[in-house]
């Protein structure tokens, strides 16, 4: 079996959990309108980390914010000794990494994921060659699922898993380019939802196969075999994802206390969760999008949605889905509009991307 | 649970030609990679056309996997690379830093993440499994054996197919293969060093 020990973020709410946290609960988004950056030629919103995010010389930005979400992890449960003389390995999670880094014609080895992992490594002094996860928007929550297996399958005894991406000029005119840009904050599964806002952030988590505060209890992980830029009408792989999870965990879907899903307020995505969530009869789970609070933050989101989650679960309380406000969706389902206080044991994250990828994890809450 | 899992086949692109089962079975003098991948395309027989839409690194992963795979199977998808989607990347980034000649286009900027290539195969030979794309500086020998035989044994797939597809630029080459409960050979970090 495999658990969450600990874990941590860096967000535009705040250098570290209990921040974010504390201004999340105060119903405080991290988006802002940005004009003149530099990054696009017309103004946009997007959840940005305050500078300076360069504490640490010599690393990049991206590296800086990797190294402040996982410090904490480390200081608390040092690499050495967690568990003694066992096995950790460093599992990086990313979409775009340091891609600020081929701008001017610089060479792609700068911007190369696999050198990043190993700086990020030796800073903690990880032993172990870091594995790095890019598979776009699923990469965070997938991420834990595969830690989980490999402390299922005995590989290491410790996975630390860290997820960072940031808001850069190359992902933004991307996104602007599929017209996918929100023209206000996104207000995801609401009836004027028109886009994602894009964000920036870390995430930092600890797997173990020491017993910790939640268990991880199933997976999923499903491809929609359909489109790669657009998700299935039918929802399948979500479906699917979701169904695998659920039997790993031996539950039935009324059993789940809330859902964290992807939500990124663009009009197919949160129309294909609906029809996912409505075929698996778990209209009536509480559902939210934390996108409202931190935009869309890439790679890191399933990690920093899934951090968020455990506090939720920790604390009893359902985190309202913020920008919610009008039903907007073709199928019925429960968007907490408000805060409420709930005895949480099992719940569930979900995230899909492009690729047609979707990912499903339900925890289990030990506290 | 069967506890051995087994490489049942591979196949490989480097060079202009295309191996399967250590035996060449299509090579073509095309230098450039797109070149060589439509002559390649042509030879198979594909009769694909949203091949001629993919990038660089998607051509490259779905020539080599197309040998390797059954439709409809419970066949999970784990590919590595060094380069990410940096090939087409740096197309992208192209398109955006001459600020004269400004024109992000979706077409492009959708391949400008790894996994795109295993969503693509998964279209072809509609597989609703699990796709998972690693980062590594060199092939992962050991990496592999023990993230793809952990699908098997935990029942997430009937089989798996591994692959280290590389794409920058000038330089490609594809090693890809499918394991199963049974096969040709042991599913180890050895054999792998060996057939690569």
């Amino acid at each position: 079996m495999s658990f969450i020990v600990d874990y941590n973020c860096f967000t535009p709410l705040g250098a570290d959990l209990p921040t974010t946290l504390d201004r999340l609960e105060k119903g405080v988004s991290g988006i802002q309108l940005y004009e003149n950056s530099g990054l696009l030629s017309v103004p946009y919103y997007a959840a940005r980390l305050p500078e300076p995010v360069i504490t640490c010389s010599g690393f990049t930005r991206l590296e800086n914010m990797l190294i402040r979400a996982l410090e904490p992890l480390v200081e608390r449960h040092p690499v050495e000794r967690h568990p003694a003389g066992g096995r950790s390995l460093l599992l990086v999670s990313t979409t775009k990494g340091n891609i600020r880094e081929i701008a001017g014609g610089k060479s792609a080895s700068d911007a190369s994921l696999s050198l990043m992992a190993g700086r990020v490594a030796r800073y903690f002094g990880f032993r172990e060659t870091p594995w790095v996860l890019s598979n776009a928007c699923v990469s965070g929550i997938l991420a834990v699922a595969v830690a989980k297996r490999m402390i299922d399958a005995g590989a290491f005894d410790a996975v630390y898993v860290v997820a960072g991406d940031e808001v850069t000029e190359f992902v933004l005119s991307g996104f602007a380019g599929f017209q996918a840009l929100s023209s206000a904050p996104c207000r995801p599964y609401d009836k004027s939802r028109n886009g994602v806002t894009l964000g920036e952030a870390a995430a930092a988590v600890l797997v173990s196969g020491a017993p910790g505060r939640f268990r991880i209890a199933g997976d999923g992980a499903v491809n929609d075999a359909n489109h790669i830029s657009g998700p299935s009408r039918t929802g399948e792989g979500l479906y699917r994802s979701i169904l695998l999870a659920l039997k790993e965990a031996k539950l039935e879907g009324g059993q789940l206390d809330f859902i964290s899903a992807h939500g990124t307020a663009t009009e197919y995505n949160d129309e294909m969760e609906a029809i996912a969530l409505d075929r698996l009869g778990l209209n009536k789970v509480p559902v939210n999008s934390l996108k409202g609070y931190f935009g869309h933050t890439l790679g890191a989101s399933g990690l920093l949605e899934a951090v968020i989650s455990f506090e939720s679960a920790r604390k009893g309380i359902l985190y309202p889905s913020l920008g919610f406000e009008t039903p907007g969706v073709s199928k019925e389902i429960s968007v907490i509009r408000q805060a409420e206080v709930k005895p949480v044991k099992y719940f569930m994250k979900t995230a899909s991307g492009f690729g047609g990828c979707n990912t499903a994890v339900i925890f289990e809450n030990l506290n | 649970m069967n506890t051995a899992v087994y490489i049942q086949s591979y196949s490989e692109i480097r060079n202009g030609a295309v191996w399967l089962n250590g035996e060449k079975i299509f090579s073509a003098e095309e230098e450039h990679f797109p070149d060589f991948a439509k002559k390649a395309y042509q030879h198979f027989g594909l009769a694909y056309p949203k091949f001629f839409k993919m990038d660089k690194l998607s051509k490259l992963a779905f020539l080599a996997s197309g040998p390797l795979l059954t439709e409809e199977s419970n066949t999970a998808l784990v590919f590595a690379n060094r380069s990410s989607s940096l090939d087409t990347d740096l197309i992208y980034q192209r398109s955006i830093e001459d600020k004269e000649a400004y024109y992000p286009s979706p077409a492009v900027f959708v391949y400008t993440l790894p996994n795109i290539c295993l969503g693509e195969i998964s279209i072809k030979y509609k597989l609703y499994s699990e796709n998972s794309f690693f980062v590594f500086e060199n092939f992962p020998a050991a990496f592999f054996p023990v993230y793809a035989d952990a699908l098997m044994k935990t029942g997430k797939a009937d089989n798996v197919l591994c692959g280290w597809v590389e794409m920058l630029e000038e330089d490609y080459r594809a090693f890809v293969y499918r394991i199963g409960n049974e096969g040709l050979m042991e599913h180890t970090e050895q054999n792998l060093n060996k057939l690569i």
